[in-house]
C-alpha cells in the first residue's frame, strides 16, 4: 500500500511533514490524523545527542579489559556491546548477521568458512583492520596457555588462515553449519595486533565508543566514535556504564533520574515501577534458563525412569508465578527457547501430574523415592525457593526432596558437576549445535547431566555438516524429542530479560540473544 | 611526657607483632575457603586447562606457604605486591595492590572524615545537654530518638533516607557514586545521605556514653563541693566533671572512628559508593588474596592506632596516669 510506503519513509527521515500530510489526505485521511501519523512514525527515527547514563547489576573491581575473561554484563556492555566489535552479531529477530566481516561463506561442506572484511575500518587509533588481527584476535583464546573462557568454544576450529588483507578463512575439524554464530561471541572482540599477538587489555578495539576512563566495579565513561563503520550510528555522544549491584537502590536511581536505563529490574517490585508515568518496562523471553540437571551416571538418576518420574512432577507453571512473579516461561525439559531456528516443543508435554509420576516410579520398580537435591542462589536466582515449591509438588506423587541448601560460595566448584542432583543455569546459545555441544554431548566439559546417548551423538555431528535446512530442521526435531525423553535435565523456566528505562529513551525491537539488548544497547538505543 | 614516649613507642612494636599474626590468621583462614582465583574468575566456564594455566601464570600452583612467605617478604620492604586481577585503566598489565587500594581508601576516609565531624560534635553537645538536663523531657527525647537509630538496620536507615530524601523529596542523590575527577562540593553533596545514614547509627552510642560518664562523676564528693559552693551546673559539667570523663568517652570515640573506617561496606554497598569495604568483598569472592590481605593490614592498623589514640588521651587527661607511682 502506498501509505505504507509513505510511513516508511517518513521513518527515515526521507519525507517532509508537510509533503506526508498532502498525501495522507488524498488518501482520504484528516489532516489531524495525518499529523498524528507523521509525529508517530517520525519519532521513531533516531536523533544523535545526549549522555546516557547505564545502570548494571554486575560489576567487580577484579574485573579486567581481557576479553576472554568478560564474565558479565559490567564489562560485556561497555567493552563488548559499545566498544568492540566480533565478526558477526545476532540482531533483534534472533539471525547472525555481519559486524565487521561483509560476508561469510562456508566451503567443503561447512568444514571451512570464508568471512570478508568490510572496506576502510579502522580501529580507534586509525590503524586499519586487516585480516591479521582476526587472526591474532580468535589465536588468543587458544592454544595451551590460553585463560579465555572462549577456549572450549573455539576447540573446533583446526587452523585459521589470512588470504589478503581482507579475507580470513576459517579450517575446521568438521562441518559446522552455525560457525557464523560462534564468530558473534561476546569473548572474540577483534582486537589490534602487533606481528600476530594482541594487546588484550588494551582499550583500542574498533566499536561504536571509543575508551574515555574505567574504574573497575564503579563505572566506564566511553565516547562516540565519529568513524563508526555503521552509518549514523551510534546515537548517543556519551555514555556512562555505572555499577550498581544493590536491586532498591538501581531502581531508585532510575526514579530520580541519575539512571536512564537499568538491568535486571527487581521481579518483587516491578509493578511499583510500572505505575511510575516516566518509567517503561521492557521484557523479552531469552535464551537464558534455570535447570535442575542430575547426573545420569549415579543411582537413582540412571534410571529413565526416574528421570520421567521427576520431571512430571514438577509443578512449573506453580514456579513461573510463585517465584518469578509470571516473569518466565514453564520449562518442557528442552533447553532451547523457542525463538530459536529449529527449535521444537517436544510431546509429551511435562505438566504437572503425580499419577504419571507415580506410574513412571512403578516402572522403576519402585514405590517411593528419596533423592537429594542441592540449591543454592548462585545456581540460579530463586533455585531454594523454587526447591521449595517442587519438594511439595512432589509430595503428591510419593517422591521425597530432601532439599540441601549449598553455600554461594565455591559453588560450580565443589556442587556443581558433583553432586548427584544440584541447581544450574545457562544463559543459552543462539544455536541448537552450540547448546548442545557444549552441555549435553558425550565427553562434554560442562556435560552436567553426565549423559551419553548414542543416537543423540551421532545426529548432532550430521546435523552440523548438513546445509540442507529441511533435512537439519528433521534432525534437530530428534535431536531435542531425545533429549527432552531420555536427557536428565529439569528445565524449570525460560527467564525473561526484565528491564526498565526512562521514557527519554528510545528503541527498536530488544534483541533476546543476551541481557541490555543483545549487550549492544549502547549502540542501539538513542534519546527520543 | 617521656613516659608517653615510651608507651607509644611499646604499643607500636606491638601492634607490628599484632599486623603480622593477623596476616598468618587472614591467609590461613583463606586457605580453608574453596576455590580459587582462577575458578572464581571463569565460574560455570571453567575448565581444567584454562583454570592450570591461569594458576601457573598467577603462581596459584605453588604451596600457600611459600606464596606466603614470598608476600610477606614484599610486604616488609613496602610493596604489597599485585592483585590476581589483570590491567585495566590503570595502565600496563599488572594492578599493583597499593594504587587498588589507595583512592579506595581515601574515598573511605573522606567518608568517615565527613560523618565523624558531624558525628562526634553532635554527640558530645547532645550527651553534655542531656546530662545537664537529665531527666527532663530533653532527655528523654534525645534518648529516645538516638536509641531508635541505633537499634534499627543500618540498611534500612539507609533506605528510608533513600526513599524520602532522594526518591519522594528530590533533595539528595540517591548514587553515591563519585571517581576521582568528582570535584570537591559534588563529592559532598553525593555523599550527603550516605553521611546521614552513618551519623544517625553512630550517634547514640557516643552521646549515651557521654552522658553516663558525666552523670557517674556528678556523684563524686568534688562536684558536690563545687555544687555547694554555688558554682552554676553547666560550669560544673564543663569544668569540673568533663575532664575527669574524657578517658571512657574518647575510647568510645574510637570504637566508633574505628567503625566507620571499617564497618561500613552495607552503607557503600547500598549507595554505591565506591569505599575500601566493597573493595575487599569483591576481593574475597573473587580470592584475590594480595588484595584481601592490603585491605585486611589496613582494617587491623587502623584499630589499632585508634586504640592507642584513644589510651593517650585517657593517660593525658589524667594525671595520674601521666606520673605512675
Amino acid at each position: 500500500m502506498e501509505l505504507e510506503k509513505m510511513k516508511h519513509l517518513a521513518t527515515k527521515g526521507k519525507v517532509s511533514r508537510r509533503e506526508f500530510i498532502q498525501f495522507a489526505v488524498t488518501t482520504g485521511m484528516t489532516i489531524a490524523a495525518a499529523q498524528t501519523m507523521f509525529s508517530k512514525v517520525a519519532k521513531a527515527e533516531p536523533k544523535r545527542g545526549g549522555f546516557a547514563r547505564i545502570g548494571v547489576a554486575h560489576g567487580s573491581t577484579s574485573d579486567t579489559m581481557d576479553p576472554g575473561n568478560y564474565l558479565d554484563t559490567g564489562t560485556q556492555v561497555p567493552f563488548w556491546g559499545a566498544m568492540s566489535n566480533s565478526l558477526t552479531e545476532v540482531d533483534a529477530k534472533g539471525n547472525v548477521v555481519g559486524d565487521l566481516a561483509e560476508s561469510m561463506e562456508p566451503a567443503d561442506d561447512g568444514k571451512s568458512w570464508v568471512f570478508k572484511l568490510r572496506k576502510g575500518l579502522t580501529f580507534h587509533d586509525g590503524k586499519d583492520v586487516t585480516s591479521e588481527d582476526v587472526v591474532a584476535s580468535f589465536r588468543y583464546h587458544m592454544g595451551a596457555d590460553s585463560k579465555s573462557a572462549a577456549k572450549s568454544l573455539l576447540e573446533a576450529v583446526a587452523d585459521i588462515k589470512t588470504d589478503g588483507k581482507e579475507t580470513v578463512i576459517f579450517n575446521l575439524s568438521g562441518g559446522n553449519a552455525d560457525f557464523p554464530y560462534i564468530a558473534s561471541d561476546y569473548h572474540i572482540p577483534i582486537m589490534p595486533s602487533k606481528d600476530g599477538v594482541v594487546d588484550a587489555n588494551g582499550t583500542v578495539r574498533s566499536g561504536a565508543f571509543t575508551f574515555e576512563k574505567w574504574e573497575p566495579g564503579v563505572s566506564a565513561k566511553l565516547k562516540r566514535n565519529p568513524n563508526y563503520h555503521k552509518s549514523g550510528m551510534p546515537y548517543f555522544d556519551e555514555i556512562e556504564v555505572v555499577s550498581v549491584a544493590d536491586n532498591a537502590a538501581r531502581m531508585n536511581a532510575l526514579i530520580t533520574g541519575e539512571l536512564h536505563w537499568i538491568g535486571r529490574a527487581d521481579l518483587k517490585t516491578l509493578n511499583l515501577l510500572e505505575k511510575n508515568p516516566d518509567i517503561q518496562i521492557t521484557e523479552v523471553t531469552g535464551y537464558g534458563h534455570y535447570v535442575y540437571p542430575m547426573l545420569t551416571t549415579v543411582a537413582p538418576f540412571d534410571n529413565v525412569h526416574v528421570r520421567q518420574a521427576l520431571k512430571y512432577a514438577m509443578n512449573r507453571e506453580d514456579i513461573a508465578k510463585k517465584v518469578f512473579f509470571g516473569h518466565a516461561a514453564p520449562g518442557n525439559d528442552n533447553p532451547i527457547a523457542p525463538g530459536i531456528k529449529f527449535a521444537t516443543n517436544p510431546e509429551p508435554i511435562y505438566a504437572y501430574d503425580p499419577d504419571k509420576a507415580k506410574f513412571h516410579l512403578g516402572k522403576a520398580g519402585l514405590t517411593s523415592l528419596k533423592v537429594d537435591l542441592s540449591v543454592a542462589d548462585t545456581g540460579f536466582t530463586g533455585a531454594v525457593e523454587a526447591g521449595v515449591l517442587y519438594q511439595e509438588h512432589a509430595k503428591a506423587a510419593g517422591i521425597d526432596i530432601n532439599l540441601i541448601r549449598e553455600p554461594n560460595d565455591g559453588y560450580w566448584d565443589n556442587v556443581w558437576l558433583k553432586k548427584g542432583w544440584c541447581a544450574s543455569y545457562w544463559s543459552g546459545r543462539p544455536t541448537i549445535d552450540w547448546m548442545m555441544t557444549t552441555v549435553y554431548a558425550a565427553g562434554a566439559a560442562w556435560n552436567e547431566t553426565a549423559w551419553s546417548n548414542a543416537r543423540f551423538n551421532e545426529l548432532l555431528v550430521a546435523a552440523r555438516g548438513e546445509l540442507d535446512e529441511a533435512k537439519r530442521a528433521g534432525m534437530y526435531a530428534e535431536i531435542q524429542q531425545l533429549v527432552h525423553d531420555d536427557g536428565g535435565v529439569v528445565v524449570v523456566v525460560f527467564n525473561n530479560y526484565v528491564e526498565a528505562h526512562s521514557k527519554k529513551l528510545a528503541h527498536g525491537d530488544v534483541a533476546p540473544n543476551w541481557e541490555a539488548d543483545g549487550l549492544k544497547l549502547a549502540e542501539r538505543w538513542w534519546f527520543a | 611526657m617521656n613516659a608517653i614516649l615510651v608507651t607509644v613507642l611499646k604499643r607500636l612494636g606491638l601492634g607490628v607483632i599484632t599486623l603480622f599474626v593477623v596476616s598468618i590468621i587472614i591467609s590461613f583462614v583463606f586457605e580453608l575457603l574453596p576455590g580459587d582465583f582462577a575458578k572464581a574468575i571463569l565460574g560455570q566456564s571453567a575448565t581444567p586447562e584454562t583454570v592450570a594455566a591461569f594458576q601457573r601464570e598467577k603462581g596459584l600452583d605453588r604451596p600457600p606457604v611459600e606464596r606466603y612467605l614470598k608476600w610477606i617478604g614484599g610486604v616488609v620492604v613496602g610493596d604489597f605486591g599485585e592483585s590476581y586481577s589483570g590491567a585495566g585503566s590503570l595502565g600496563g598489565s599488572k594492578r599493583p595492590v597499593a594504587k587498588l587500594i589507595a583512592p579506595r581508601l581515601s574515598n573511605t576516609l573522606f567518608l568517615a572524615a565527613t560523618a565523624a565531624i558531624v558525628a562526634v560534635p553532635l554527640a558530645l553537645v547532645l550527651g553534655l545537654l542531656a546530662a545537664l538536663y537529665r531527666n527532663s523531657l530533653f532527655d528523654r527525647v534525645v534518648n529516645v530518638v538516638t536509641l531508635t537509630s541505633i537499634s534499627t538496620p543500618e540498611f534500612f536507615v539507609a533506605y528510608i533516607l533513600m526513599l524520602f530524601l532522594a526518591v519522594k523529596l528530590p533533595w539528595f542523590y540517591a548514587l553515591a557514586n563519585v571517581s576521582s575527577d568528582t570535584p570537591f562540593l559534588e563529592h559532598l553533596a553525593r555523599i550527603a545521605l550516605p553521611v546521614l545514614t552513618l551519623v544517625l547509627v553512630t550517634v547514640a552510642q557516643m552521646m549515651r556514653m557521654t552522658r553516663a560518664a558525666i552523670i557517674n562523676l556528678l556523684a563524686s564528693p568534688y562536684i558536690e563541693m563545687a555544687r555547694l559552693k554555688g558554682v552554676p551546673p553547666r560550669r560544673i559539667i564543663v569544668h569540673h566533671a568533663l575532664p575527669n570523663a574524657w578517658a571512657p568517652i574518647a575510647n568510645v570515640i574510637a570504637l566508633n572512628l574505628a567503625y566507620l573506617v571499617v564497618g561500613v561496606v552495607i552503607v557503600e554497598v547500598v549507595f554505591t559508593y565506591p569505599g575500601i569495604g566493597q573493595l575487599m568483598v569483591d576481593a574475597v569472592s573473587k580470592r584475590d588474596m594480595p588484595v584481601v590481605q592490603g585491605c585486611a593490614l589496613i582494617f587491623a592498623a587502623t584499630y589499632i592506632l585508634l586504640n592507642l589514640v584513644a589510651d593517650i588521651v585517657a593517660i593525658v587527661t589524667n594525671p595520674r596516669l601521666l606520673h605512675p607511682r
